[in-house]
Protein backbone atom coordinates (compact mmCIF):
# COMPACT_ATOMS: atom_id res chain seq x y z
CA UNK A 1 0.00 0.00 0.00
CA UNK A 2 1.15 3.55 -0.21
CA UNK A 3 1.57 5.35 2.85
CA UNK A 4 3.54 8.68 1.99
CA UNK A 5 1.18 10.75 3.28
CA UNK A 6 0.77 9.19 6.77
CA UNK A 7 2.11 10.17 9.54
CA UNK A 8 4.60 8.00 11.12
CA UNK A 9 5.64 7.38 14.50
CA UNK A 10 9.53 6.97 15.90
CA UNK A 11 8.86 2.87 16.00
CA UNK A 12 7.21 3.47 12.19
CA UNK A 13 10.56 2.00 10.70
CA UNK A 14 10.98 -1.09 13.27
CA UNK A 15 6.99 -2.10 12.67
CA UNK A 16 8.51 -2.22 8.70
CA UNK A 17 11.70 -3.72 9.52
CA UNK A 18 10.08 -6.65 11.18
CA UNK A 19 7.51 -7.82 8.60
CA UNK A 20 4.17 -5.91 10.02
CA UNK A 21 1.15 -5.39 7.64
CA UNK A 22 0.82 -1.82 7.77
CA UNK A 23 -2.95 0.14 7.63
CA UNK A 24 -3.97 3.35 7.85
CA UNK A 25 -5.37 4.26 11.23
CA UNK A 26 -5.74 8.22 12.70
CA UNK A 27 -4.27 9.36 9.58
CA UNK A 28 -1.18 7.29 10.41
CA UNK A 29 0.78 4.38 9.28
CA UNK A 30 0.47 1.88 11.72
CA UNK A 31 1.04 -2.18 12.00
CA UNK A 32 -2.60 -3.65 12.49
CA UNK A 33 -0.50 -7.45 12.66
CA UNK A 34 2.51 -8.91 12.50
CA UNK A 35 3.95 -12.18 11.25
CA UNK A 36 2.36 -14.15 14.11
CA UNK A 37 -1.24 -13.07 13.28
CA UNK A 38 -3.97 -11.61 15.30
CA UNK A 39 -5.16 -14.47 16.76
CA UNK A 40 -1.59 -15.83 18.42
CA UNK A 41 -0.70 -12.10 19.24
CA UNK A 42 -3.99 -11.92 21.05
CA UNK A 43 -2.93 -15.42 22.95
CA UNK A 44 0.69 -14.30 23.56
CA UNK A 45 0.16 -10.78 25.36
CA UNK A 46 -3.03 -12.89 27.73
CA UNK A 47 -0.07 -15.60 28.30
CA UNK A 48 3.08 -13.57 28.34
CA UNK A 49 3.59 -10.17 27.38
CA UNK A 50 2.89 -8.04 24.28
CA UNK A 51 4.38 -4.70 23.05
CA UNK A 52 1.96 -1.85 21.65
CA UNK A 53 3.27 1.16 19.74
CA UNK A 54 0.67 3.79 21.01
CA UNK A 55 2.94 6.73 20.04
CA UNK A 56 -0.24 7.96 17.70
CA UNK A 57 -2.22 8.38 20.73
CA UNK A 58 -2.05 12.51 22.83
CA UNK A 59 0.31 12.23 24.95
CA UNK A 60 0.61 15.99 26.38
CA UNK A 61 1.78 18.62 29.35
CA UNK A 62 -0.71 20.80 30.85
CA UNK A 63 1.90 22.94 32.73
CA UNK A 64 1.00 26.12 34.73
CA UNK A 65 2.54 29.26 33.63
CA UNK A 66 3.25 30.74 36.85
CA UNK A 67 3.73 28.56 40.06
CA UNK A 68 3.77 29.50 43.57
CA UNK A 69 6.32 26.73 44.79
CA UNK A 70 3.71 25.30 46.48
CA UNK A 71 2.90 21.88 45.49
CA UNK A 72 -0.78 21.55 46.63
CA UNK A 73 -1.80 24.98 45.52
CA UNK A 74 -0.33 24.55 41.75
CA UNK A 75 -1.70 21.00 41.60
CA UNK A 76 -5.08 22.50 42.38
CA UNK A 77 -4.12 25.50 40.16
CA UNK A 78 -3.78 23.45 37.05
CA UNK A 79 -6.47 20.72 38.03
CA UNK A 80 -9.28 23.62 38.37
CA UNK A 81 -8.39 24.58 34.52
CA UNK A 82 -8.94 20.88 33.10
CA UNK A 83 -11.30 20.17 35.49
CA UNK A 84 -14.87 21.98 34.32
CA UNK A 85 -13.89 20.04 30.61
CA UNK A 86 -14.24 16.44 32.90
CA UNK A 87 -16.03 14.49 34.87
CA UNK A 88 -13.48 13.37 37.11
CA UNK A 89 -11.59 14.63 40.62
CA UNK A 90 -8.53 16.33 38.68
CA UNK A 91 -8.08 18.56 42.22
CA UNK A 92 -8.31 15.03 44.22
CA UNK A 93 -5.51 13.16 42.26
CA UNK A 94 -2.43 12.45 44.66
CA UNK A 95 1.10 12.32 43.73
CA UNK A 96 2.05 9.96 41.23
CA UNK A 97 -1.76 8.74 40.47
CA UNK A 98 -3.38 8.52 37.42
CA UNK A 99 -7.38 8.87 36.45
CA UNK A 100 -9.41 7.59 33.95
CA UNK A 101 -11.84 10.64 32.64
CA UNK A 102 -14.28 11.66 30.07
CA UNK A 103 -14.51 14.80 28.34
CA UNK A 104 -17.63 16.37 27.95
CA UNK A 105 -19.86 18.77 25.80
CA UNK A 106 -22.30 20.71 26.87
CA UNK A 107 -25.04 18.24 25.99
CA UNK A 108 -23.26 15.88 28.76
CA UNK A 109 -22.52 13.71 25.90
CA UNK A 110 -18.53 12.10 25.59
CA UNK A 111 -16.19 13.78 23.27
CA UNK A 112 -13.28 11.19 24.33
CA UNK A 113 -11.76 9.46 27.27
CA UNK A 114 -8.99 10.06 28.67
CA UNK A 115 -5.70 9.78 31.11
CA UNK A 116 -4.82 12.58 33.36
CA UNK A 117 -2.19 11.56 36.00
CA UNK A 118 -0.52 14.29 38.43
CA UNK A 119 3.41 13.88 38.82
CA UNK A 120 5.37 12.86 41.70
CA UNK A 121 8.04 14.93 41.62
CA UNK A 122 8.06 18.42 43.55
CA UNK A 123 9.34 20.08 40.58
CA UNK A 124 6.59 18.81 38.99
CA UNK A 125 3.94 19.79 40.76
CA UNK A 126 1.26 22.21 38.50
CA UNK A 127 1.84 20.31 35.56
CA UNK A 128 -0.79 17.51 34.50
CA UNK A 129 -0.02 14.15 32.05
CA UNK A 130 -2.96 13.58 29.76
CA UNK A 131 -3.28 11.39 27.25
CA UNK A 132 -6.08 11.47 24.76
CA UNK A 133 -7.11 9.25 21.93
CA UNK A 134 -5.21 9.18 18.38
CA UNK A 135 -8.59 10.15 16.53
CA UNK A 136 -9.79 12.98 18.46
CA UNK A 137 -6.20 15.05 19.65
CA UNK A 138 -6.66 17.70 17.89
CA UNK A 139 -9.84 18.58 18.76
CA UNK A 140 -9.22 17.84 22.60
CA UNK A 141 -6.22 19.66 22.45
CA UNK A 142 -7.71 22.84 21.05
CA UNK A 143 -10.96 22.81 24.43
CA UNK A 144 -7.71 22.02 27.00
CA UNK A 145 -5.77 25.10 25.54
CA UNK A 146 -8.73 27.55 25.14
CA UNK A 147 -10.06 26.45 28.92
CA UNK A 148 -6.28 27.21 30.42
CA UNK A 149 -6.38 30.17 28.82
CA UNK A 150 -3.02 32.45 29.49
CA UNK A 151 -2.53 30.54 32.89
CA UNK A 152 -1.46 26.89 31.55
CA UNK A 153 0.30 26.07 28.36
CA UNK A 154 -0.47 22.60 26.77
CA UNK A 155 2.97 21.01 25.38
CA UNK A 156 2.22 18.26 23.19
CA UNK A 157 3.90 14.95 23.63
CA UNK A 158 2.96 13.22 20.33
CA UNK A 159 6.23 13.53 18.69
CA UNK A 160 7.88 11.24 21.59
CA UNK A 161 7.40 7.47 21.84
CA UNK A 162 4.89 5.69 23.63
CA UNK A 163 5.46 2.29 23.98
CA UNK A 164 2.24 -0.25 26.05
CA UNK A 165 4.23 -3.62 27.46
CA UNK A 166 0.97 -5.43 28.36
CA UNK A 167 0.21 -9.18 29.92
CA UNK A 168 1.38 -11.40 33.10
CA UNK A 169 4.93 -11.16 31.99
CA UNK A 170 4.88 -7.06 31.43
CA UNK A 171 6.33 -6.70 35.32
CA UNK A 172 9.35 -8.75 34.59
CA UNK A 173 10.15 -7.23 31.03
CA UNK A 174 9.27 -3.67 31.55
CA UNK A 175 11.07 -3.75 35.57
CA UNK A 176 14.32 -5.61 33.43
CA UNK A 177 14.98 -2.41 32.10
CA UNK A 178 13.10 0.44 34.32
CA UNK A 179 13.33 -1.13 37.89
CA UNK A 180 10.79 1.51 39.18
CA UNK A 181 8.53 0.31 37.07
CA UNK A 182 7.97 -2.76 39.20
CA UNK A 183 7.25 -1.23 42.53
CA UNK A 184 4.13 1.15 40.53
CA UNK A 185 0.71 -0.44 41.18
CA UNK A 186 -2.16 0.08 38.58
CA UNK A 187 -2.87 3.75 38.07
CA UNK A 188 0.40 4.73 39.19
CA UNK A 189 2.71 6.94 37.14
CA UNK A 190 6.55 8.02 38.14
CA UNK A 191 9.39 9.49 36.40
CA UNK A 192 12.66 7.38 35.24
CA UNK A 193 16.29 7.58 33.88
CA UNK A 194 16.58 5.70 31.36
CA UNK A 195 19.89 5.96 29.23
CA UNK A 196 20.41 9.80 30.38
CA UNK A 197 16.70 11.14 29.92
CA UNK A 198 13.62 11.38 32.41
CA UNK A 199 11.10 8.66 31.20
CA UNK A 200 7.61 8.91 32.12
CA UNK A 201 6.09 5.13 33.10
CA UNK A 202 2.11 4.58 34.03
CA UNK A 203 0.79 0.65 35.34
CA UNK A 204 -1.97 1.18 32.90
CA UNK A 205 -2.82 -0.31 29.56
CA UNK A 206 -6.48 -1.15 27.58
CA UNK A 207 -5.81 -4.39 27.44
CA UNK A 208 -7.62 -5.61 31.00
CA UNK A 209 -3.58 -7.13 31.78
CA UNK A 210 -1.12 -5.81 34.28
CA UNK A 211 0.78 -3.59 32.36
CA UNK A 212 2.93 -0.29 31.45
CA UNK A 213 2.94 2.84 29.18
CA UNK A 214 6.01 4.37 28.82
CA UNK A 215 6.78 8.11 27.51
CA UNK A 216 9.53 7.85 25.68
CA UNK A 217 12.08 10.69 23.98
CA UNK A 218 11.92 9.94 19.81
CA UNK A 219 15.39 9.22 19.82
CA UNK A 220 15.30 6.84 22.35
CA UNK A 221 12.37 5.32 21.10
CA UNK A 222 13.85 2.27 18.72
CA UNK A 223 15.85 1.41 21.46
CA UNK A 224 14.05 1.17 24.31
CA UNK A 225 11.50 -0.84 21.66
CA UNK A 226 14.64 -3.05 20.56
CA UNK A 227 16.00 -3.86 24.21
CA UNK A 228 12.15 -4.70 25.57
CA UNK A 229 11.74 -7.30 22.18
CA UNK A 230 15.61 -8.70 23.15
CA UNK A 231 13.09 -10.52 26.23
CA UNK A 232 12.11 -13.53 24.85
CA UNK A 233 9.02 -12.88 26.93
CA UNK A 234 7.85 -10.32 24.93
CA UNK A 235 6.71 -9.88 21.15
CA UNK A 236 4.85 -7.04 19.29
CA UNK A 237 1.53 -6.46 18.72
CA UNK A 238 -0.59 -4.87 16.03
CA UNK A 239 -3.68 -2.89 16.22
CA UNK A 240 -6.08 -6.17 15.39
CA UNK A 241 -5.00 -8.01 18.41
CA UNK A 242 -4.92 -4.48 20.33
CA UNK A 243 -8.98 -4.16 19.71
CA UNK A 244 -9.79 -7.77 20.67
CA UNK A 245 -8.04 -7.70 23.96
CA UNK A 246 -9.68 -4.06 25.19
CA UNK A 247 -12.92 -6.53 23.46
CA UNK A 248 -12.77 -9.09 25.82
CA UNK A 249 -11.71 -6.41 28.53
CA UNK A 250 -14.84 -4.84 27.83
CA UNK A 251 -13.76 -1.80 27.34
CA UNK A 252 -14.70 0.58 24.97
CA UNK A 253 -13.31 2.30 21.98
CA UNK A 254 -14.07 6.03 21.26
CA UNK A 255 -15.76 6.60 17.67
CA UNK A 256 -17.07 3.12 17.93
CA UNK A 257 -18.76 2.24 21.51
CA UNK A 258 -18.31 5.48 22.76
CA UNK A 259 -19.27 9.23 20.71
CA UNK A 260 -20.87 12.41 21.36
CA UNK A 261 -24.31 11.58 21.50
CA UNK A 262 -23.52 9.15 24.57
CA UNK A 263 -23.22 10.06 27.98
CA UNK A 264 -20.90 8.41 30.39
CA UNK A 265 -24.10 6.58 32.40
CA UNK A 266 -25.78 5.26 28.93
CA UNK A 267 -21.92 4.29 27.92
CA UNK A 268 -21.19 2.12 31.79
CA UNK A 269 -18.97 4.16 33.10
CA UNK A 270 -20.46 6.29 35.82
CA UNK A 271 -17.79 4.98 37.35
CA UNK A 272 -15.41 8.09 35.99
CA UNK A 273 -17.83 10.30 37.42
CA UNK A 274 -16.66 11.69 40.40
CA UNK A 275 -19.20 11.48 43.49
CA UNK A 276 -17.89 15.18 44.90
CA UNK A 277 -18.15 16.80 41.47
CA UNK A 278 -22.06 14.55 41.17
CA UNK A 279 -23.05 16.26 44.69
CA UNK A 280 -21.80 19.41 43.57
CA UNK A 281 -23.77 19.05 39.72
CA UNK A 282 -20.60 20.84 38.56
CA UNK A 283 -19.40 19.44 35.31
CA UNK A 284 -21.05 19.05 32.54
CA UNK A 285 -24.31 17.17 31.80
CA UNK A 286 -24.76 16.69 35.69
CA UNK A 287 -28.11 17.18 35.31
CA UNK A 288 -28.62 14.32 32.68
CA UNK A 289 -26.25 11.98 34.41
CA UNK A 290 -28.38 12.66 37.79
CA UNK A 291 -31.77 11.91 35.76
CA UNK A 292 -30.38 9.22 34.00
CA UNK A 293 -29.19 7.42 37.47
CA UNK A 294 -32.58 7.95 38.82
CA UNK A 295 -33.59 5.71 35.87
CA UNK A 296 -34.45 8.30 33.27
CA UNK A 297 -32.10 6.09 30.93
CA UNK A 298 -33.00 5.25 27.55
CA UNK A 299 -30.24 2.82 26.88
CA UNK A 300 -26.94 1.14 28.60
CA UNK A 301 -24.20 -0.27 27.00
CA UNK A 302 -23.99 -3.70 27.43
CA UNK A 303 -21.88 -6.96 26.49
CA UNK A 304 -23.03 -9.81 24.50
CA UNK A 305 -22.05 -13.51 24.48
CA UNK A 306 -23.45 -13.88 20.24
CA UNK A 307 -24.00 -17.66 19.03
CA UNK A 308 -22.83 -18.59 15.54
CA UNK A 309 -21.07 -16.16 12.98
CA UNK A 310 -19.35 -12.75 14.90
CA UNK A 311 -21.58 -9.84 14.62
CA UNK A 312 -19.87 -7.15 13.69
CA UNK A 313 -19.90 -3.08 15.00
CA UNK A 314 -23.61 -1.78 12.99
CA UNK A 315 -25.61 -5.17 13.12
CA UNK A 316 -28.86 -4.73 14.63
CA UNK A 317 -29.82 -6.02 17.99
CA UNK A 318 -33.35 -7.53 18.45
CA UNK A 319 -35.36 -8.15 21.30
CA UNK A 320 -37.69 -11.01 22.44
CA UNK A 321 -40.49 -9.93 19.79
CA UNK A 322 -38.01 -9.24 17.28
CA UNK A 323 -38.10 -5.42 16.93
CA UNK A 324 -34.86 -3.46 16.95
CA UNK A 325 -33.83 -2.17 19.88
CA UNK A 326 -30.29 -1.28 19.41
CA UNK A 327 -26.85 -1.96 17.56
CA UNK A 328 -23.30 -3.41 17.87
CA UNK A 329 -21.02 -0.28 18.56
CA UNK A 330 -18.21 -3.63 18.75
CA UNK A 331 -18.14 -7.11 18.06
CA UNK A 332 -15.30 -10.18 16.65
CA UNK A 333 -14.25 -13.38 17.78
CA UNK A 334 -12.50 -13.82 21.24
CA UNK A 335 -9.42 -15.85 21.07
CA UNK A 336 -9.67 -16.39 24.95
CA UNK A 337 -13.14 -17.66 24.80
CA UNK A 338 -13.31 -19.01 21.54
CA UNK A 339 -16.62 -17.57 20.58
CA UNK A 340 -18.05 -14.25 18.67
CA UNK A 341 -18.61 -11.49 21.37
CA UNK A 342 -19.99 -7.63 21.56
CA UNK A 343 -20.94 -4.51 22.66
CA UNK A 344 -23.77 -2.58 22.16
CA UNK A 345 -26.85 -0.22 23.51
CA UNK A 346 -29.80 -1.91 24.54
CA UNK A 347 -32.87 -0.45 27.02
CA UNK A 348 -32.48 -0.55 30.29
CA UNK A 349 -34.82 -2.91 30.97
CA UNK A 350 -33.12 -5.55 28.26
CA UNK A 351 -29.79 -4.40 29.82
CA UNK A 352 -29.65 -7.12 32.82
CA UNK A 353 -27.16 -10.29 32.35
CA UNK A 354 -28.91 -13.26 30.86
CA UNK A 355 -31.55 -11.20 29.01
CA UNK A 356 -32.28 -13.17 25.44
CA UNK A 357 -31.58 -10.91 22.71
CA UNK A 358 -31.37 -11.31 19.52
CA UNK A 359 -28.41 -10.08 17.04
CA UNK A 360 -29.00 -9.74 12.62
CA UNK A 361 -26.13 -10.92 11.17
CA UNK A 362 -26.66 -11.11 6.97
CA UNK A 363 -30.47 -11.22 7.14
CA UNK A 364 -30.53 -13.77 9.74
CA UNK A 365 -31.50 -13.67 13.38
CA UNK A 366 -28.94 -15.58 15.98
CA UNK A 367 -28.88 -15.57 19.82
CA UNK A 368 -27.36 -13.08 21.60
CA UNK A 369 -27.32 -13.23 25.76
CA UNK A 370 -26.30 -9.64 27.96
CA UNK A 371 -23.59 -10.69 29.41
CA UNK A 372 -21.34 -8.77 32.47
CA UNK A 373 -18.65 -7.15 31.32
CA UNK A 374 -15.47 -8.17 31.44
CA UNK A 375 -16.12 -11.05 28.76
CA UNK A 376 -12.33 -12.24 30.54
CA UNK A 377 -11.42 -10.98 34.12
CA UNK A 378 -9.21 -8.48 34.80
CA UNK A 379 -5.62 -8.57 35.89
CA UNK A 380 -4.96 -5.46 36.98
CA UNK A 381 -2.23 -4.96 40.26
CA UNK A 382 -3.88 -3.18 42.63
CA UNK A 383 -2.31 -1.39 45.54
CA UNK A 384 -3.88 -3.57 48.45
CA UNK A 385 -6.33 -1.93 50.17
CA UNK B 1 -6.57 -26.02 -11.32
CA UNK B 2 -8.40 -22.05 -12.25
CA UNK B 3 -8.50 -19.44 -10.42
CA UNK B 4 -10.34 -15.90 -9.96
CA UNK B 5 -9.23 -12.26 -9.23
CA UNK B 6 -11.41 -12.85 -5.79
CA UNK B 7 -8.95 -15.28 -5.01
CA UNK B 8 -10.88 -18.54 -5.32
CA UNK B 9 -9.56 -21.60 -6.88
CA UNK B 10 -11.79 -24.57 -8.66
CA UNK B 11 -10.95 -27.72 -10.22
CA UNK B 12 -13.63 -29.45 -12.23
CA UNK B 13 -13.90 -32.97 -12.18
CA UNK B 14 -16.34 -33.84 -15.03
CA UNK B 15 -19.30 -31.82 -14.63
CA UNK B 16 -19.07 -30.91 -10.77
CA UNK B 17 -16.32 -28.84 -9.74
CA UNK B 18 -14.82 -28.15 -6.56
CA UNK B 19 -14.25 -24.75 -5.17
CA UNK B 20 -12.42 -23.26 -2.07
CA UNK B 21 -10.11 -19.97 -1.32
CA UNK B 22 -6.15 -19.87 -2.42
CA UNK B 23 -3.20 -19.62 -0.28
CA UNK B 24 -2.76 -16.21 -1.56
CA UNK B 25 -6.43 -15.58 0.01
CA UNK B 26 -5.89 -17.30 3.51
CA UNK B 27 -2.99 -15.71 4.38
CA UNK B 28 -4.35 -12.20 3.76
CA UNK B 29 -7.58 -13.28 6.01
CA UNK B 30 -4.92 -14.64 8.96
CA UNK B 31 -6.70 -16.74 11.17
CA UNK B 32 -10.01 -18.31 10.24
CA UNK B 33 -12.23 -18.40 13.30
CA UNK B 34 -15.46 -18.81 11.29
CA UNK B 35 -16.70 -20.13 8.07
CA UNK B 36 -20.33 -20.03 6.58
CA UNK B 37 -21.08 -22.43 4.00
CA UNK B 38 -23.91 -22.54 1.36
CA UNK B 39 -26.73 -24.92 1.58
CA UNK B 40 -26.44 -27.83 0.01
CA UNK B 41 -29.19 -27.90 -3.34
CA UNK B 42 -28.63 -23.92 -3.77
CA UNK B 43 -28.28 -22.27 -7.18
CA UNK B 44 -25.54 -19.70 -7.73
CA UNK B 45 -24.72 -17.69 -10.10
CA UNK B 46 -21.10 -16.83 -10.91
CA UNK B 47 -20.19 -14.16 -9.06
CA UNK B 48 -22.65 -14.73 -6.44
CA UNK B 49 -21.32 -13.83 -2.98
CA UNK B 50 -21.91 -18.15 -1.64
CA UNK B 51 -20.11 -18.20 1.41
CA UNK B 52 -18.46 -15.99 4.30
CA UNK B 53 -15.01 -16.19 5.76
CA UNK B 54 -14.50 -14.57 8.95
CA UNK B 55 -10.89 -13.86 10.92
CA UNK B 56 -10.77 -12.23 14.18
CA UNK B 57 -10.97 -9.05 12.76
CA UNK B 58 -13.39 -8.85 10.19
CA UNK B 59 -15.60 -10.68 7.53
CA UNK B 60 -14.84 -11.72 4.06
CA UNK B 61 -17.62 -12.81 1.55
CA UNK B 62 -16.28 -16.13 -1.14
CA UNK B 63 -17.94 -15.86 -4.22
CA UNK B 64 -19.10 -18.10 -6.67
CA UNK B 65 -15.94 -18.20 -9.14
CA UNK B 66 -18.83 -20.36 -11.84
CA UNK B 67 -22.95 -20.67 -11.92
CA UNK B 68 -24.70 -24.16 -11.00
CA UNK B 69 -26.21 -26.01 -8.31
CA UNK B 70 -24.26 -27.07 -4.95
CA UNK B 71 -24.14 -30.24 -4.71
CA UNK B 72 -22.05 -30.94 -1.77
CA UNK B 73 -20.26 -28.95 1.15
CA UNK B 74 -17.13 -29.70 3.32
CA UNK B 75 -19.41 -29.88 6.61
CA UNK B 76 -15.97 -30.21 8.23
CA UNK B 77 -14.72 -26.76 7.97
CA UNK B 78 -17.17 -25.08 10.45
CA UNK B 79 -15.78 -26.69 13.53
CA UNK B 80 -12.61 -26.71 12.35
CA UNK B 81 -12.26 -23.37 10.38
CA UNK B 82 -8.39 -23.47 10.94
CA UNK B 83 -7.76 -26.17 8.19
CA UNK B 84 -8.84 -22.88 5.71
CA UNK B 85 -4.92 -21.65 7.22
CA UNK B 86 -3.18 -24.97 6.73
CA UNK B 87 -4.73 -26.59 3.84
CA UNK B 88 -6.02 -24.05 1.75
CA UNK B 89 -6.03 -25.80 -2.17
CA UNK B 90 -6.69 -29.37 -0.38
CA UNK B 91 -8.75 -29.71 2.76
CA UNK B 92 -10.11 -26.81 3.26
CA UNK B 93 -12.11 -27.06 0.13
CA UNK B 94 -15.78 -25.25 0.84
CA UNK B 95 -18.33 -26.92 -1.95
CA UNK B 96 -18.59 -28.70 -5.04
CA UNK B 97 -20.56 -27.09 -7.14
CA UNK B 98 -22.98 -28.78 -10.55
CA UNK B 99 -21.86 -26.98 -13.29
CA UNK B 100 -24.44 -25.49 -15.79
CA UNK B 101 -22.45 -23.64 -18.00
CA UNK B 102 -19.01 -25.53 -18.09
CA UNK B 103 -17.36 -23.11 -20.72
CA UNK B 104 -17.42 -20.39 -17.60
CA UNK B 105 -14.19 -22.25 -16.75
CA UNK B 106 -12.60 -20.63 -20.26
CA UNK B 107 -12.85 -17.18 -18.66
CA UNK B 108 -10.56 -17.78 -15.53
CA UNK B 109 -7.07 -18.16 -14.97
CA UNK B 110 -4.67 -21.11 -15.01
CA UNK B 111 -2.16 -21.14 -12.23
CA UNK B 112 0.89 -19.00 -14.35
CA UNK B 113 -1.67 -16.68 -14.87
CA UNK B 114 -2.90 -15.87 -11.31
CA UNK B 115 1.04 -16.31 -10.15
CA UNK B 116 1.47 -13.20 -12.61
CA UNK B 117 -1.85 -11.39 -11.21
CA UNK B 118 -0.89 -11.77 -7.81
CA UNK B 119 2.69 -10.23 -8.81
CA UNK B 120 0.90 -7.18 -9.74
CA UNK B 121 -0.58 -6.40 -6.27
Amino acid sequence: MSDQALKTTPLTEAHRASGARMVEFAGYAMPVQYADGVLREHIWTREHCGLFDVSHMGPAFLRLKARSGDPKADHAAVAKLLEPLVCGDIVGLKRGQQRYTLLLNEHGGIVDDLMVARPRSDADQGVLVIVVNAGTKDGDFARIVAAAGDAAELVRADDRGLIAVQGPEAEAVAGALIPAAADLAFMEMTSAELWGETVLVSRSGYTGEDGFEILVGAANARRLWDALLADRRARPIGLGARDSLRLEAGLPLYGHDLDETVSPIEADLGFAISKKRLEREDFRGAARAIGELAGRLERRRVGLRVEGAPAREGAEIVGPDGAVVGRVTSGGFSPTLSAPIAMGYVPPPLAEPGAELGVVVRGRRQGAVVAPMPFVPHRYRRKPA
Amino acid sequence: MRFTKEHEWIEADGDVATVGITAYAAEQLGDVVFVELPEKGKTVRAGDAFAVVESVKAASDVYAPVSGQVVEVNGALPDAPETINAMPEQDGWFAKVKLSNPSELDGLMDRAAYEQFLATL
